[in-house]
């Protein structure tokens, strides 16, 4: 009988007497809590983190009291969402008014099933793994929508709308930016994805992709500077607003959680997942140890912005999406097939067999990166034109007006 | 695993992560306070009663969005099995999707001109 | 003939969510309470989807039909006002659909499903779940010139008539 390890525990329980069908249930059961129960514990250290990051960037200590430098205080706040008294309005939809916050952190939840953190730990490497993560990250943006409706409240119900308009408009960016990474590498399994990457990491490829899909999943999170679901001047909190108590908290829980996933998504598509130096030999600690490093490094510059710049109008949400990510987006994704075409028809592209290796992918990359800087050359060109007409307009407008003050005051 | 096994892992974990943020929210209904009367359950407004039904027409201009949406994400969809195809495919077979890819950027042109994407 | 395993209570659950979902959505008064009920018989689809070897439609149902569709139907249904509650289960029009419902079902049954699946039929002996396809040759198929490169470039037009439709539409009641 061989060793019971986390690797070979189907065997193990058929070994020690069990029902083989059963074995397996077990096994996947095993799977699935020790997969869907660690963002659930990360995101109470998460909140931590980010209340502190906040706190420092205002030139405030934040949360310092509860445990050695206020770790416990998620703790804390959690306990006291959960003793907080729960108000369901009164025409409210009971079932689906409850269903709501639940469907939010699912959402998030479910993407982590196919998150691959080592060469051999992922919880399931789906043939349509990308797809899938798009497909259950859209559940979100049903949760809010039953959030606001069956809320019974003007505001929420206005809110939702406004925010579902969002998440769904950004969502075109977002799958034309993860197109890149699956044309790359050929499939839609993340394990593959990562695998792809063992020569060339795919951001060095199509930044501009990685930036698309970083600020598009940002706004998927509804964070700063896309948070208007949060425009408490206007929408008083949106479609949150008849929540209490610890379902107010879950979705708040599923954004932190949210932030890191996405993090965690952009290591994977585009920063090579666990790949690193040795992570073959130990790949149970190096791997999860790489892919968090990267991860961090997204997180922490989603937060960054989160903490710096300001909200922008709804108008501007709205055009910066349709008129500027959506047509680059697809315009990057066009451009890049085509010149991995010519690389290969040129004989650039590396051979099948050398795939892996660093150097014989260099020319491929630096065609890529040629074509990427020429969309960003003339985007950028074409950003700073835009933006100075608007200010000339505004100024003419403020010197309009300041003229017409002076021929009243004469 | 074989592909079904695999989904059953799927299934156990959409079970489960319907569980896991349900536990907190049982939870609560044992140790919160439960001190309901009529005006706490009202409707949450700026301090006014509401006026009318919650139902209010919206604009136009969300289901204009949803629909550009819905046009772009069935698009989307047909490009997925071609990305990933894409190392199989022949010249023909390539342009055909690059074809497929100028007509959806034809119907942004047209909305965009159309001033459909404008938020007024 | 059917065995009781865990894929036919799976199937059995499947198609109890998807059946009583769409009970639901007829049964409803509130338009948009149909509209929730309707997403949750799509989804009950998706996960019949995933029985039958198929996860990229499985996969492609949750997208587009409960992240898209599902979204779409709630926003044209709030713009409807008036319609958000109706009194009768029943409209007038009952009878008239009772029939077209009974014929399409026939039809399917005795046009698709007996020829195909039934004791005589093309794939009687070979159980769907064997029936695999990847998603990636389902990408050379779409852009083949043999096989479907027409059909597929056809949605691309299909979808942007629909779109110039609906907009045309949609800004003559905005006026």
């Amino acid at each position: 009988m061989d060793v019971c390890s986390i690797n070979n525990i189907a065997r193990c329980l058929v070994n020690s007497g069990f029902d083989p069908a059963l074995a397996q249930f077990i096994t996947i059961l095993l799977g699935v809590v020790v997969v869907a129960s660690f963002p659930l514990v990360v995101v109470i250290f998460l909140i931590w983190v980010e209340r502190k990051f906040a706190a420092r960037i205002q030139d405030r200590i934040g949360p310092n009291r509860v445990g050695p430098y206020g770790l416990l205080q998620t703790v804390a706040d959690a306990i006291k969402l959960i003793a907080k008294e729960d108000i369901t309005p009164a025409g409210a939809d009971r079932l689906v008014y409850n269903a709501a916050p639940i469907m939010a952190v699912m959402s998030v939840l479910l993407i982590w099933a196919v998150i691959p953190f080592s060469p051999i730990h992922v919880g399931v490497d789906l043939e349509i793994g990308a797809l899938y993560f798009v497909a259950v990250a859209s559940i979100a943006t049903l949760a809010i929508m039953l959030a606001g409706w069956s809320s019974n409240n003007k505001y929420a119900l206005l809110g939702a709308f406004r925010v579902v308009a969002q998440l769904v408009s950004y969502e075109v960016p977002l799958v034309f930016a993860l197109l890149v990474p699956i044309l790359f590498a050929s499939s839609m399994s993340m394990q593959d994805i990562v695998h792809a990457q063992s020569g060339m990491w795919f951001f060095f490829m199509a930044p501009v992709a990685g930036l698309i899909f970083f600020i598009s999943s940002q706004a998927e999170t509804g964070r700063a500077p896309f948070d208007l679901l949060e425009a408490e001047s206007e929408i008083v909190a949106g479609f949150n607003i008849e929540y209490s108590g610890m379902k107010f908290g879950l979705f708040f829980a599923g954004e932190f959680m949210h932030v890191l996933t996405n993090g965690v998504l952009m290591a994977v598509l585009f920063f090579g997942g666990w790949l690193g130096p040795l992570v073959e030999q130990a790949p149970i600690i190096l791997g999860p140890l790489y892919l968090f490093a990267k991860s961090t490094f997204w997180y922490l510059l989603s937060l960054l912005i989160r903490n710096t710049v300001p909200r922008v109008r709804i108008d501007q949400l709205m055009d910066f999406n349709w008129k500027f990510l959506v047509p680059l987006s697809i315009v990057n994704f066009v451009v890049i097939a085509v010149l991995l075409r010519l690389c290969e028809a040129l004989g650039i592209a590396p051979a099948a067999a050398n795939a892996n290796d660093f150097v014989a992918n260099i020319p491929q990359t630096l065609v890529l990166l040629l074509g990427n800087a020429a969309i960003a050359a003339y985007v950028l060109n074409r950003l700073r034109r835009a933006g100075r007409e608007q200010r000339l307009a505004e100024a003419g407008r403020t010197l309009a007006a300041v003229g017409e003050k002076a021929a009243v005051a004469h | 695993m074989n592909v079904l096994n695999e989904w059953a892992f799927v299934g156990v974990f959409f079970a489960l992560s319907w569980a896991l943020p349900a536990l907190p929210i049982v939870a609560a209904v044992f140790f919160s306070p439960k001190k309901a009367n009529a005006i706490k359950l009202q409707t949450y407004e700026c301090g006014v009663e509401t006026v009318g039904d919650t139902w209010v027409q919206f604009k136009v201009q969300y289901y204009l969005y949803g629909l550009v949406f819905l046009v772009f994400d069935v698009e989307m969809i047909f490009l997925f099995p071609w990305a990933m195809a894409y190392e199989r495919l022949d010249t023909f077979q390539f342009f055909a999707g690059i074809v497929f890819i100028i007509l959806l950027l034809d119907v942004l042109v047209y909305a965009v001109k159309k001033n459909v994407l404008e938020w007024s | 003939m059917v065995e009781l395993n865990a894929h036919t209570v799976v199937f059995a659950i499947f198609s109890i969510i998807t059946l009583g979902g769409a009970v639901g959505v007829v049964w409803n008064r509130n338009l948009v309470s149909s509209s929730y009920w309707l997403i949750f018989s799509l989804f009950g689809v998706a996960g019949l989807f995933v029985l039958l070897s198929a996860p990229f439609l499985a996969a492609v149902q949750v997208l587009v039909y409960i992240g898209a569709v599902g979204i779409l139907i709630t926003f044209s249904v709030m713009l409807t006002r008036g319609m958000t509650q109706i009194k009768d289960v029943f409209n007038r029009q009952s009878a008239a659909s009772g029939v077209v419902a009974v014929l399409l079902f026939v039809v399917l049954l005795v046009g698709v499903v007996l020829p195909v699946w039934g004791p005589s039929g093309a794939l009687s002996s070979a159980p769907a779940s064997d029936v695999v396809a990847t998603t990636a040759e389902l990408g050379v198929a779409l852009v083949d010139g043999s096989q479907y490169v027409l059909p597929f470039e056809l949605v691309s037009l299909l979808l942007t008539a629909a779109l110039l439709g609906a907009i045309v539409i949609a800004r003559d009641q905005d006026k």
